[in-house]
């Protein structure tokens, strides 16, 4: 259906303040809270929880990784929107930074607080080391 | 002569650096006006598709959750004001207050009881002054807030309105004053209700082009729903407050804009002024030597 290079998806990746980044894509991979999915042309329209984790973007120009914090995804007659209140693209996620947060978060005592946070912080390392 | 001429100079001195101060700060405001410009239009995309996936999920499912549920009594009402959290900026924080002071009224009217939250130190202050109670106030990001300001508060008013009623701090209203940006020249105080939400915006119905498509929904329309409306709770006072730091901003820019008009004025008036006392200091003088001359002259006359 989809061959090397094409595309047929209109993706939008939109934070809260700004628009990540949007174009066009062959394929999206993203984590709903029910598993990951991928996203390829003529997708049935659907609306769908993201959990903390990295998500993947097929554009022709190379693969786009970037690390959401929850949100959702929608789509619709080949529009991709993925809606979120915090995206960093690969580029822009600090290794270094994540890897502190990981650890600050580990020595938490247990509760949501930081179960939610090594959830970010590890999805920000594993964009940040796909797209290396 | 009231005040002499030393005076004068030291007064046109003094207006003239006030001036050069209120000049920078339009200038600074004026520049400020198009970067929080650019931020409320980088924050658009997400509450239109925001604002498409709720009512799509409004269309298809039946809107059933506690944040659209109007209580059938309600008691308590929260108000949201966002102010500023400097000054000079003419009547941009007065305003907003007006414009809550009579939401308040009216609420009262209505036999409702209100819990206040204020963004901003000027409503804060206001408040304090006059000794009102405050539930809540949130400050220092007036002219440049960022989202996770907005989503405290929204969480905060999220959760005291989901409080059953009767529990300590439950609302079962939540209103929002702020100051919509309706132009550079023009902003307008505009009080809103937030909560309970009111999905459908606009009534008109959408065209036949427009017609939402039919969605799945992952795990359940109610789930993605939950998720759905705190955040976009959220981004509506994320909208309200970026269009209060335009309007913030704009209101500084007009103030500073008036305050630099008057101070040219009044320098102008000074240097008018001390003109004549120089003028009338010099006359004076003159008058006074030629008198003396004339006396000098006349003594001798009558010497000779």
């Amino acid at each position: 259906m989809t061959s090397e290079g094409a595309t047929g998806l209109q993706v939008a990746l939109v934070a809260a303040d700004r628009t990540v980044w949007s174009g066009e894509a062959s394929m999206v991979i993203a984590r709903t809270v029910e598993g990951d999915m991928g996203v390829l042309q003529g997708h049935a329209p659907m609306l769908a929880l993201l959990t903390d984790a990295a998500i993947e973007i097929n554009a022709p120009e190379g693969v786009v990784h970037a690390a959401v914090d929850g949100g959702f995804i929608s789509v619709a007659d080949d529009r991709v929107s993925i809606l979120t209140e915090h995206a960093l693209l690969a580029e822009e996620i600090k290794v270094d930074e994540a890897r502190a947060e990981l650890e600050a978060a580990q020595g938490l005592p247990t509760g949501d607080e930081r179960e939610m946070r090594i959830r970010r912080a590890e999805a920000r390392i594993r964009a940040a080391e796909k797209a290396s | 002569m009231a005040v002499s001429l030393r005076e004068y100079r030291a007064r046109i001195k003094s207006t003239e650096s006030m001036k050069k101060i209120t000049r920078a700060m339009e200038l600074i405001a004026a520049s400020r006006i198009i970067k929080a410009q650019q931020r409320a239009q980088a924050a658009a995309p997400y509450a239109r598709e925001l604002t498409r996936a709720v009512s799509a999920v409004a269309t298809f499912s039946n809107v059933d959750h506690p944040l659209t549920k109007e209580e059938e009594d309600p008691k308590r009402a929260a108000v949201l004001i966002v102010t500023s959290d400097r000054g000079l900026a003419g009547a941009y924080s007065s305003s907003v207050l007006k414009e809550a002071e009579r939401l308040v009224e009216r609420l009262r009217e209505e036999g409702k009881e209100i819990d206040t939250y204020i963004c901003g130190r000027k409503g804060e202050a206001y408040y304090k002054f006059r000794q009102r109670p405050i539930v809540q106030a949130w400050t220092g990001f007036s002219d440049q807030p960022s989202y996770d300001v907005a989503a405290e508060v929204g969480s905060t008013l999220i959760e005291s309105f989901l409080k059953e009623q009767g529990e300590e701090g439950d609302v079962d209203e939540v209103h929002v004053v702020y100051t919509r940006f309706v132009s550079m020249l023009t902003q307008e105080p505009t009080a809103v209700r937030l909560l309970p939400l009111e999905v459908v915006e606009g009534t008109e119905a959408p065209d036949e082009s427009e017609l939402l498509p039919l969605y799945e929904f992952e795990p359940s329309a109610e789930e993605v729903l939950d998720g759905l409306l705190p955040q976009y709770v959220q981004s509506r006072i994320f909208f309200s407050l970026l269009q209060a730091a335009a309007s913030e901003l704009a209101a500084r820019q007009k103030a500073m804009k008036s305050a630099t008009d008057n101070a040219e004025e009044l320098i102008k008036k000074y240097t008018r002024i001390a003109n004549q006392a120089r003028q009338a200091g010099i006359t004076q003088e003159i008058s006074e030597i030629v008198g003396g001359v004339n006396a000098l002259a006349d003594a001798n006359a009558g010497a000779e």
